[in-house]
């Protein structure tokens, strides 16, 4: 058994992989040996890639342009007449992966209904950045428009507690109170209807 | 000619449905011996109610084929039959869901039912329990062919306890049954007829009797939801232990389902069987009484016995772990004392689940200003 095992082994030690390369094991030429020419060829290279475009970006200063299906920090939506979507129907808490989301409903008072759009809204919303792994599926189980994951990432912060994200953080700005503000969040984008 | 003889009627029926065959007592319905072998050959139903005397025949989703009505006439019957109205034969051939027939029928069913029913199900407390929504998932199409303005009607506050939201009621009768005998006086039904028929007090007189929150546990849609528990939270994030406490009533069995989120009790419910109805105990339907269910909101009331069984497939069942063992804390035995030193303390930045505000202590739904004091 032993010896068919070795047999087996021996003929295919040779084929493992097809990446394989011999090593050289020439002689040096006497170009080779010269050393220098090697090693203008090298700075040659070199030198080179001074005269190309620098493929990196000075970030905080300069930012590279986001997909449209980039899935970053989330946003709470409002509809047209700045009334919050979200009813707090919980269906981005139970989507999430992670167990990031969590809210308390209330029922909207007399008198509030330029403030939400249904009779059920969430009095707290709350995300943990620490927990969400911006997968995006709060996003697709949102059957109110509300929840939408947006082209920014959450900035570093050196403490726990700032990445806790509540209502504040996370809803748009009113277009019908703050248009500028609401102008400016919305920057080139066009809605897809 | 010869004699015709009269057999004795045989003690047990022969039927069978969906080609699985069962011998059951005269005069069960089909829908009982379907539900007496279980699973998938059950029909659906939205308005029958064991529990509940005439209940049924109204709804048509529990529509069945009766290839052949009996071994005396094994002629077809003409027309899809209410399984819940009809009596077994000996020798009844039913198809439910070998039918393609009755799954055409039954999708049409669901159709108009949902004619009118809102699909407001992120705002309804009923969502994830609701009997219509499975219906709906299982047996129905996408999409609706209606066009026109689906009826509305002015809300009405039928008393503190329970909700009525009456563009959701499917007109299934159940709550009317219950108040007939369950409750000793009446005081609501059904008004108008057609499409205009509605559920409603005489006279918006609010329904005080003892054993009135009955009509939420048999409302298979959220026409008639618990007002204690409106807007708490949604069904599938409260933990369902089964609980029991000596009821001062005796019609009262005292045999309950907690909602529980952490220890605060949320929502009291009667404890349902697999057909979501209300559980028997000792042959007697467990029927609870209003200080039960809206009374008794403290977990020191009640004598927890463990988690109710919710079906796996249940989106109730999503996050309740069975049998979880809390790991040793050993970091304290390793430091010499000394505990973990907290990064962050979740309730110093969170304001969800604020231990100073206790939902389950306020009678109706939170509004904005139950958040604001704390």
């Amino acid at each position: 058994m032993r010896n068919f095992l070795l047999a087996v082994n021996t003929k295919y030690m040779k084929a493992l992989t097809n990446r394989v390369k011999e090593v050289d094991r020439r002689p040096m030429t006497l170009m080779e040996r010269a050393y220098l020419p090697a090693i203008f060829k090298g700075m040659a290279i070199t030198f080179s890639h001074m005269f190309k475009k620098a493929p990196t970006i000075s970030y905080p200063e300069k930012t590279r342009p986001f997909s449209p299906v980039f899935r970053g920090l989330h946003i709470l939506n409002r509809d047209e007449e700045g009334r919050e979507n979200c009813t707090a129907c919980g269906l981005c808490a139970v989507a999430c992966p992670a167990e990031a989301i969590t809210m308390e409903a209330a029922e909207r008072k007399p008198g509030e209904e330029n403030l939400y759009r249904e009779e059920k809204y969430a009095a707290k919303y709350e995300i943990n950045m620490l927990r969400c792994i911006f997968c995006g599926l709060c996003e697709e189980a949102c059957p109110k428009d509300a929840i939408y994951l947006s082209e920014t990432f959450a900035p570093a912060n050196f403490q726990r507690k700032g990445f806790i994200y509540g209502k504040e953080d996370l809803l748009i700005p009113n277009p019908v109170t703050e248009p500028e503000a609401y102008a400016k969040a919305k920057g080139g984008r066009v809605a897809l209807k | 000619m010869a004699e015709e003889i009269k057999k004795e009627p045989p003690s047990t029926f022969k039927v069978t449905i969906d080609n699985i065959t069962i011998d059951v007592a005269p005069g069960t319905t089909v829908l009982n011996a379907a539900r007496i072998i279980g699973g998938d050959v059950t029909p659906p139903a939205m308005c029958y109610y064991s529990k509940l005397k005439g209940s049924g025949g109204k709804c048509r989703t529990c529509l069945v084929e009766v290839a052949a009505g009996s071994t005396a006439d094994p002629r077809p019957m003409p027309k899809l039959v209410a399984s819940c109205r009809t009596t077994v034969m000996d020798g009844m051939i039913v198809k439910n869901i070998t039918s393609d027939k009755v799954k055409d029928a039954r999708a049409g069913v669901v159709e108009f039912l949902l004619l009118n029913h809102p699909l407001d199900c992120p705002i309804c407390d009923q969502a994830g329990e609701c009997h219509l929504q499975d219906l709906g998932y299982e047996h129905g199409k996408e999409g609706t062919r209606y066009e026109f303005k689906r009826r509305t009607f002015e809300k009405e506050d039928i008393g503190p306890y329970i909700q009525l939201h009456m563009t959701r009621c499917i007109l299934c009768y159940r709550c009317t049954y219950v108040a007939d005998q369950i409750t000793n006086k009446r005081v609501h039904g059904i008004l108008d007829r057609g499409e205009h028929s509605e559920i409603s007090t005489y006279i918006s007189k609010a329904i005080d009797n003892d054993f009135s929150g009955n009509m939420i546990d048999v409302c298979p849609v959220g026409a008639l939801t618990d007002k204690t528990f409106r807007f708490k939270n949604r069904v599938w994030f409260t933990k369902p232990v089964d609980a029991h406490r000596n009821c001062e009533n005796p019609d009262c069995c005292g045999k309950t389902t907690l909602w529980l989120r952490g220890d605060e009790v949320f929502r009291v419910t009667a404890r349902k069987d697999e057909w979501g109805e209300v559980q028997s105990f000792d042959g007697k339907p467990g029927w609870i009484c209003n200080t039960c269910r809206f009374g008794k909101k403290k977990t020191a009331d009640w004598e927890v016995e463990g988690l109710t069984k919710i079906s796996r497939h249940s989106v109730i069942s999503q996050g309740k772990y069975d049998g979880l063992v809390m790991p040793k804390e050993t970091v304290t035995e390793v430091m010499g004392g000394r505990g973990p030193k907290l990064l962050m303390h979740i309730h110093d930045e969170s304001g969800v689940n604020n231990p100073a505000i206790d939902l389950s202590k306020i009678n109706g739904p939170a509004h904005s200003d139950t958040f604001d004091k704390v």
